[in-house]
C-alpha cells in the first residue's frame, strides 16, 4: 500500500512536470513580451506549437543516419528522468533514492551528448557550429555545476536532493555566504545550460549567434517536438532544482496527506511564477554577450563554486 | 591625558609644532621669495628643539607621545639632516627657479610640503600609539609622493605613481598588522586606547597570543619594509629617487627610510618581549641580505647617477636591517651606527650629485666625467662621499661595517660569507663608477657651480670624525640603546 | 549582542564584500567596475553600521557614514565624470587573463582564510570571520591593482583594498576612534593625491593608461 502510494506520488510528479514545462516557457515568453510592451502570445501557445509539430510530418535529411531519428527520443527520455526526481511538491520521491544530484548532471550530460551528435550527423555547417559551441559551453558549465554540487554536499552532508532540501529547512543553517555564492553560481550555470539570454538567445535564428537553435535546425515534426519539450523540461528542471535547494519551504515528506500535497503544489506554483518572472526580467535587462565572452562567464561560475566551497570553512566555527 | 601633563611636553611639542606652524605659514604667505629662508629657519629651530631634548627632563610616556633613549637619536639625526638639507635645498631650488623647471607657485608648495614631511617624520618618532605612528608614517610618505611628482614630466609622474601604488600596498599591510597587534593586546589590556599604547604593549607583551603576534609582525615587516625599500618591495625607490628634486632624494634616503626602519624596530622590540613568538631575527636577516646582494649587483648596470645611489641606499638599508636582525649588543650597535653614518653620507652624496646634475644638465653617468678637474670642490666631495659609502677606512661607515662583519663572524659565520660578498660587490661597483665620474676626461659644461658646500662638508666631516674617534658618552648611549633593542 | 541572527547578518555582509571583490576582478569595463565598486562600498557601509549596532559602538556609525558619503556616492560619481571627460576607452586591459586572475583570487581567499582562522582560535567568532574576510578583500584589492594597467582601475583597486582595512578595523572590538578617523582621513588624502595625479596626467597625456607611461620611459632608455 505504501509502495503504491509512493508510486502514485512519483507518477503524479512525472506527469506534472511534463504538463507544466510548456506552461513555464509560455509564461516566461509572455512576461518578456509584456516587459517589452508587446502583447505577446498566450501562455498556452507552447502547447499549441507542440501539438502542431506532433501532427506534422517529420522530414529527415537524405544523408541522416539512424542516430538522427533516435536522438530526439533519447534526449527527451534522459531529461524527463532527470526532472522526475527533483522534489517539486514532495520530497523523498521513490525514484530519487536511485538518482542523486551527480546522476542528474550525468543524465543531462548524456542528453546533451546526443543532441550534439545529432547536430553533426547531417553534416550541415550550422549543425557543426552549434555542436561545437554547445560543447564549449558544456566543458565549462559541467565542472562548474559539479563544484557547486560539491559545495552543497559539503554543507548539507549529502548529494541527495531530498536530504539537502530537508537540511536547508533546519534553523541552524541560517544565512551563509557560501550558500549565497553557490546560489549565484548555480543561476549562472542554469542560464548557460538553458541557452538563456546572455549566453544564447532562445528566440533567435541569426546564424552568427545561435547555439542551441543551430543544432536543431534540421529537425521537424515530432522529432522537433521532442527536442523542444526536452528543452522546456530542462528549464523547469533547473528552476525546480534551485527552488528546491534554496527555498525548500512547504515541501512534504513522502507520507504526507493530500491536503499537505496540495499546499506544497500551490507553493511550488508560486515559486515557479516568481522564478519565471525573475528570469524574464533578467533576460530583458541584459544584452547577449559575444560567444568568446562565454568562457569567461562560465569560468566565473566555476570560480564561484570554488569560492563557495572555500567560504564554507569560515563559518564552521559558529 | 590632562592639561598639566601637556605642558611638560614643551621641547617635544616644539619639535612637532614648529614644522606644522612653518608649513601653515609657508602655505598661506603671499609671495615666494622668502620661502626658502623660512624653510631653513624653521628647520634650524626644530633642530635646536630636538637638541634640547637631551637636556630637558623627560615626561612620562603618555597615551600618544613618548620620548625615550631610542627615539632621541632618531629625532636629532632627523632634524639635523633636515636642517642641512634645507640649506642645500635653498641653493638648489633657486637654480631650478632660474632654469624654469619650477614655478614660484611650485616653490611655495614645495617648501610647505617639506615642513609637513618633517612634521610627519617627527611625529612618527615621538608617537607612543601604534595607530598614530602609522598615520604619521603615511603622512610623511604622501607628502613625499607629491614632491617626487613635482616636475610633472613623464618620468616624474610615473615614478610618483609607482611610489604611490607600492606605498599604498605598504600602507595597507602596515595597518592590517597594526590592527592585528591591537587584537592580540585587546584580551590582555582591554578594549580602547590603552591597547594601542606602545609602552603598555611592551610591558604586557608576554601574555599576548604568540600566533597572532607572528602574523602581525609579518604584515608589519612587509608593510613598513616596503617603505624601507627592502627587496623585493623596493621597486618604487630608484624611480622616486631619480625623478624627484635632489633634496627630496637626500631626505628620502637619509631620513624617510629611517622612519620606516624605526617602526620596524619598535615592533621588533615588542615581539622580542614575548618569549613564545617567533624570533623576528631570521626574517629580517633574510630580507636584509637579499636586499644587500640584489642591490649590489644592480649597481653595476646603472646609467643614471641618482638611480645608482638609490640602489646604494637599498644596499645599505639591507645591511642595517641585517644588523638589527642579527641582534645582540654588538650587532645592534653596529646597525645603529651604520644607520647614522649612512644618513649623513648618503645625504652628502646627494647634495654633491644635485649640484653636479644641475651644472651638467643631465643625470646620465656617461655624460659626467672628470669632475675633480672641472669642479674640484664638488668632485672631491663626491670622491670622499663615495669612498665613505663604499666602506673605505677611515670613514665612519667602515667602522660600522667592520663591527658588523666581525660580529657576524663570531656568531653566524655562515652568514658572514654572503654579507662580505655583497659588500665587496657593491664596493667594486661604486669605485668603478667613481673613477669615471671623478677622474676621466672632462665632459659637459664647465661653468662654475653656485653651490653651498657647507652641508656636504659638514656631513662628511662628521662621518670622518666618527670613523676616527667616537666620544665615550655617545658610545655609552648607543650601547644602552643596543641593549634595549636586544 | 550575540545570537545567530546577529552573527548571520554580519557574516552575510562581510562575505558579500568578498564576493563583490571577486566581481570586481571579473569586470572588464570601467563603468561597470565603478558601479561594482559603489556596491562594494555600500556593503561595507552596511557591514560597519551593523558592527556598530552589535558592538554598541556609536563612533562606528561615523565611519559608516563616511564610507557612504565618500565611497558610495562622491568618488564613483567623480570618477564617472572623469572617465567621461577624458574619453578613456572603456575596456580595461588586464595583464593576465580574467580566468587566471580569478583563480589567483580564489587562492588568495583560501590563503587568508587559512591564515586568519589558524591564528585566532580564541577570538570571538565574529571577529575571526571578519578578519578572514577583511584580509581576503585586502588581498583581492591588491590583485586588482597588480593585474590592471589602467590608472583608474588601479585607484579603484586601492580603494577596495581600503574597504578591507575598514572592515578589519570595524571588526576589531573597541578599536579606538583614532584609527577610524585616520582611515577615513587617509582615504581622503589618498583621494586628493589621486585627483592631483589624474589631473596632472591629463595635463600631460591623453590617456590614463599606465602602460603609456612605461612606453615613454622605454623609449628614453633605449
Amino acid at each position: 500500500m505504501v509502495l503504491i502510494h509512493h508510486l502514485l506520488v512519483q507518477s503524479v510528479q512525472m506527469a506534472l512536470i511534463v504538463a507544466l514545462a510548456p506552461l513555464l516557457t509560455g509564461f516566461v515568453r509572455k512576461v518578456k513580451a509584456r516587459l517589452l510592451r508587446r502583447r505577446g502570445a498566450s501562455v498556452f501557445q507552447p502547447y499549441r506549437d507542440l501539438a502542431r509539430l506532433l501532427r506534422k510530418e517529420a522530414v529527415v535529411a537524405e544523408n541522416a543516419s539512424w542516430l538522427f531519428r533516435v536522438a530526439p527520443y533519447l534526449i527527451f527520455a534522459a531529461t524527463w528522468v532527470a526532472a522526475a526526481v527533483i522534489p517539486t511538491f514532495a520530497t523523498g520521491l521513490i525514484f530519487s533514492w536511485t538518482v542523486d544530484l551527480i546522476a542528474i548532471i550525468g543524465l543531462l550530460g548524456s542528453a546533451r551528448f546526443f543532441l550534439a551528435l545529432a547536430g553533426m550527423d547531417v553534416g550541415t555547417s550550422f549543425g557543426g557550429i552549434g555542436a561545437s559551441r554547445e560543447m564549449l559551453i558544456a566543458t565549462l558549465a559541467e565542472p562548474a555545476m559539479l563544484l557547486i554540487i560539491f559545495a552543497l554536499a559539503l554543507i548539507a552532508g549529502s548529494t541527495q536532493l531530498s536530504t539537502i532540501a530537508a537540511f536547508m529547512t533546519y534553523p541552524q543553517v541560517g544565512l551563509r555566504v557560501s550558500l549565497a555564492v553557490a546560489l549565484i553560481a548555480i543561476i549562472m550555470v542554469a542560464i548557460a545550460e538553458n541557452a538563456r539570454i546572455p549566453i544564447d538567445n532562445p528566440a533567435t535564428h541569426l546564424e552568427l549567434t545561435m547555439v542551441h537553435e543551430a543544432m536543431v535546425l534540421e529537425y521537424s515534426g515530432r522529432h522537433l517536438a521532442m527536442i523542444e519539450l526536452a528543452a522546456m523540461l530542462k528549464l523547469l528542471l533547473y528552476l525546480s532544482m534551485i527552488v528546491c535547494i534554496f527555498v525548500p519551504w512547504n515541501l512534504n515528506g513522502p507520507d504526507a496527506g493530500y491536503a499537505a500535497y496540495f499546499a506544497g503544489f500551490a507553493s511550488y506554483l508560486v515559486k515557479l511564477i516568481v522564478g519565471g518572472a525573475l528570469l524574464a526580467l533578467f533576460e530583458t535587462a541584459t544584452a547577449k554577450m559575444r560567444v568568446f565572452r562565454v568562457p569567461q562567464f562560465l569560468g566565473a561560475a566555476l570560480m564561484l563554486g570554488l569560492l563557495a566551497t572555500l567560504l564554507r570553512f569560515v563559518s564552521r566555527s559558529f | 591625558m590632562n592639561a598639566s601633563s601637556l605642558i611638560a611636553f614643551d621641547a617635544f611639542a616644539a619639535v612637532l609644532a614648529i614644522p606644522i606652524a612653518a608649513a601653515a605659514l609657508l602655505a598661506l604667505m603671499p609671495g615666494y621669495k622668502a620661502t626658502a629662508r623660512i624653510n631653513v629657519a624653521a628647520s634650524l629651530l626644530t633642530f635646536a628643539a630636538a637638541l634640547s631634548l637631551f637636556v630637558t627632563e623627560r615626561p612620562a610616556p603618555g597615551q600618544y607621545l613618548l620620548i625615550d633613549d631610542l627615539n632621541i637619536v632618531f629625532i636629532v639625526l632627523n632634524t639635523f639632516v633636515g636642517f642641512t638639507t634645507s640649506l642645500f635645498s635653498a641653493s638648489y631650488i633657486a637654480h631650478e627657479l632660474e632654469t624654469g623647471r619650477l614655478t614660484p607657485a611650485n616653490l611655495r608648495f614645495y617648501h610647505a610640503m617639506y615642513q609637513v614631511m618633517m612634521f610627519g617624520m617627527n611625529l612618527a618618532f615621538v608617537s607612543n600609539n601604534i595607530g598614530l605612528m602609522w598615520v604619521a608614517v603615511e603622512l610623511a610618505t604622501l607628502t613625499t609622493v607629491l614632491m617626487v611628482g613635482i616636475y610633472r614630466t613623464h618620468e616624474a609622474l610615473e615614478a610618483a605613481w609607482k611610489y604611490f601604488i607600492l606605498g599604498s600596498v605598504g600602507i595597507a599591510f602596515a595597518l592590517f598588522g597594526t590592527i592585528l597587534i591591537y587584537l592580540a593586546a585587546q584580551p590582555v589590556i582591554g578594549e580602547g586606547y590603552d591597547a594601542m599604547v606602545w609602552t603598555l604593549l611592551v610591558e604586557r607583551a608576554a601574555a599576548f597570543d604568540p600566533a597572532l603576534l607572528n602574523v602581525a609582525f609579518i604584515f608589519l615587516l612587509l608593510g613598513y619594509g616596503t617603505k624601507v625599500g627592502l627587496a623585493p618591495l623596493h621597486a618604487w625607490l630608484p624611480d622616486a629617487h631619480a625623478e624627484g628634486p635632489t633634496p627630496i632624494s637626500a631626505v628620502l634616503s637619509g631620513l624617510l627610510l629611517n622612519v620606516a626602519l624605526y617602526a620596524v624596530l619598535r615592533f621588533k622590540i615588542l615581539l622580542a618581549a614575548n618569549p613564545e613568538a617567533i624570533s623576528p631575527g631570521p626574517l629580517m636577516m633574510t630580507m636584509g641580505l637579499t636586499s644587500l646582494i640584489f642591490a649590489a649587483f644592480m649597481l653595476y648596470r646603472r646609467r643614471d647617477i641618482k638611480r645608482m645611489f638609490a640602489y646604494s641606499s637599498i644596499e645599505h638599508m639591507g645591511i642595517i636591517v641585517f644588523a638589527f636582525g642579527l641582534g645582540g649588543p654588538l650587532a645592534n650597535f653596529a646597525g645603529l651606527l651604520h644607520m647614522v653614518m649612512h644618513s649623513l653620507t648618503k645625504s652628502a652624496i646627494f647634495f654633491a650629485v644635485g649640484h653636479i646634475a644641475q651644472i651638467k644638465g643631465t643625470q646620465r653617468l656617461s655624460a659626467i666625467r672628470g669632475l675633480t678637474e672641472t669642479h674640484p670642490a664638488l668632485g672631491w666631495g663626491l670622491v670622499i662621499g663615495v669612498a665613505a659609502i663604499a666602506g673605505l677606512p677611515p670613514m665612519g661607515v667602515f667602522m660600522s661595517e667592520f663591527l658588523l662583519v666581525s660580529s657576524t663572524f663570531a656568531r653566524q659565520p655562515l652568514l658572514a660569507v654572503p654579507l662580505v660578498f655583497g659588500l665587496l660587490v657593491a664596493f667594486g661597483a661604486l669605485l668603478l663608477r667613481l673613477t669615471g665620474v671623478a677622474f676621466g676626461q672632462p665632459r659637459g659644461s664647465r661653468q662654475p657651480a653656485e653651490a653651498s658646500y657647507l652641508p656636504m662638508y659638514s656631513h662628511l666631516l662628521l662621518v670622518l670624525i666618527a670613523g676616527i674617534y667616537l666620544p665615550p658618552p655617545l658610545v655609552a648611549w648607543f650601547q644602552h640603546i643596543a641593549n634595549l633593542l636586544r | 549582542m550575540q545570537g545567530p541572527v546577529y552573527f548571520d547578518i554580519a557574516h552575510m555582509l562581510a562575505g558579500g564584500l568578498v564576493l563583490v571583490s571577486m566581481m570586481m576582478l571579473y569586470q572588464d569595463r570601467l563603468y561597470a567596475l565603478l558601479n561594482v565598486f559603489a556596491l562594494h562600498s555600500l556593503l561595507l557601509t552596511l557591514s560597519v553600521a551593523w558592527q556598530a549596532f552589535i558592538q554598541g559602538a556609536p563612533h562606528l556609525y561615523v565611519t559608516a557614514a563616511i564610507a557612504l558619503v565618500f565611497k558610495v556616492v562622491v568618488i564613483p560619481v567623480a570618477l564617472h565624470h572623469m572617465i567621461r571627460k577624458l574619453g578613456i576607452h572603456r575596456e580595461i586591459e588586464t595583464v593576465v587573463g580574467i580566468g587566471a586572475t580569478m583563480l589567483a583570487g580564489i587562492g588568495l581567499v583560501a590563503l587568508s582564510i587559512v591564515v586568519m582562522l589558524r591564528v585566532t582560535p580564541e577570538a570571538d567568532p565574529l571577529t575571526r570571520e571578519d578578519l578572514a574576510f577583511a584580509l581576503s578583500v585586502l588581498l583581492l584589492g591588491l590583485l586588482i591593482m597588480v593585474t590592471r594597467r589602467n590608472a583608474v582601475s588601479q585607484v579603484v583597486g586601492f580603494m577596495s583594498l581600503e574597504n578591507g582595512l575598514v572592515l578589519a578595523a570595524a571588526g576589531a572590538k573597541g578599536m579606538p576612534l583614532v584609527v577610524e578617523i585616520s582611515v577615513a582621513f587617509s582615504i581622503l588624502i589618498a583621494f586628493i593625491v589621486i585627483g592631483v595625479f589624474l589631473f596632472r596626467i591629463r595635463e600631460r597625456f591623453d590617456t590614463v593608461d599606465v602602460r603609456a607611461l612605461d612606453d615613454v620611459r622605454g623609449r628614453r632608455r633605449k
